[in-house]
């Protein structure tokens, strides 16, 4: 590999990037992050420029790494932070979400699972017999979904990468899950009730992403959620990483070779399966029942 | 060097000079897993660490879903 910047020539080079046989220096990597992200973004319509967008934040890498791109390409971008209630992790998390914040003089929305719904994850696991993750996802969705609409916001963007998106795709693939391989896109257009949902760093894989965090000096938490070890979206993604190694480029040709050539297949699986929706009679979101999953886990963990 | 692995969080002393390619065969670290990180910058594959370097040696792949 040719040992100066792809872009500038020069060569005080910091990192080489086997997918796109390339190398760079610190300004043109940074440089080419910010160019996949506005490509993603503009390949996949995600976002009308001047657009209000709501970051989803958690203090990790990815999604630090997202909000400080979009204001940097100008977008009127706020974060939005999900206090999970689950110990030190949260509490370091939410520190690390505060701190860049203030640095970058952006907006933040805190939304605190124990102040503002009486609950945390892990008593939601423990009482609803699941894993933390099945609670920590259908809140997520829920409050996005609902401080969006509240808040004014078109569109929710999140801090899925490439690898994620990869290894989401390998386990819908695995078990032939039509209905998940329907909805699987980087943009979720707009619905009665539901914000666009976008994930502008598809274009994009983790060790990018946390190159980005490093030379931007950017401080993201390190430490993983406790709950994240061991789980099959990880296992996916190492599986996927023994393949990349072999030949680099395959989680990209993986993903977005199905965007292009297979997603189409599964989309009226996805249109059958949509029953119609009503406002849930607690909180007014979109839902299929009388009540929505988040007001009903709300009822059962709260009360006990 | 110093070298400074995460999760779990440990501390090796390893001798130096010595190329990153080799610290990473040496430590059993696939190089797509990980950044190689001196102070507020990345050395590359093929960079070369002294022996009275600070390194940390920090895992890129997280799980949450
Ligand atoms: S690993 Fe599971 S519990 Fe932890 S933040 Fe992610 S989804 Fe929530
Ligand atoms: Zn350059
Ligand atoms: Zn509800």
């Amino acid at each position: 590999m040719a040992r100066t910047c792809r872009r500038c020539r020069a060569t005080d080079v910091v990192i080489e990037l086997r997918r796109h046989n390339a190398s760079f220096c610190k300004e043109c990597f940074r440089h080419h992050v910010r160019e996949q992200v506005r490509r993603a973004i503009d390949d996949f319509d995600m976002l009308v420029p001047g657009e209000r967008v709501l970051v989803a934040v958690s203090g990790g890498k990815d999604s630090l790494a997202l909000w400080d791109i979009l204001l940097d390409l100008g977008y009127e971008a706020d974060g939005l932070y999900l206090g999970l209630g689950i110990g030190e992790y949260s509490d370091s998390s939410g520190e690390a979400t505060r701190t860049f914040a203030a640095r970058r003089q952006a907006r933040l929305v805190e939304i605190d699972l124990p102040t503002d719904h009486g609950f945390d994850i892990p008593t939601a696991a423990a009482v609803t017999k699941r894993v933390p993750c099945s609670a920590c996802g259908l809140s997520k969705r829920h409050l996005f979904n609902s401080a969006a609409r509240d808040g004014g916001y078109a569109v929710v963007a999140t801090g899925h990468n490439l690898d994620d998106e990869a290894a989401v795709l390998l386990g819908n693939v695995l078990r032939w899950d039509a209905d998940y391989l329907g909805r699987q896109q980087p943009v979720l257009p707009a619905t009665d009730g539901f914000v666009r949902k976008v994930k502008p760093l598809v274009r994009l894989d983790e060790r990018e992403m946390a190159a980005y965090c490093v030379l931007s000096g950017i401080d993201y938490i390190v430490e993983e959620c406790p709950n994240a070890v061991g789980n099959k979206h990880l296992g996916y993604k190492e599986a996927l990483n023994v393949i990349e190694d072999q030949s680099p480029g395959s989680k990209n040709s993986f993903y977005f070779g199905f965007l292009a050539r297979a997603a189409d297949r599964f989309n009226q699986d996805t249109a059958a399966d949509q029953g119609a929706l009503v406002a849930c009679a607690s909180c007014g979101s979109p839902t299929t029942g009388t009540v929505c999953a988040f007001c009903k886990l709300v009822e059962k963990v709260v009360q006990v | 060097m110093k070298v400074l692995l995460r999760n779990p969080r440990r501390d090796l002393e390893i001798e130096g000079p010595k190329r990153v390619s080799a610290l990473l065969s040496e430590l059993g670290v696939r190089r797509e897993s990980v950044l190689v990180i001196r102070g507020d910058t990345l050395v590359p594959h093929d960079g070369l660490l002294q022996d009275d370097d600070q390194v940390e040696i920090r895992p890129v792949i997280s799980g949450g879903a």
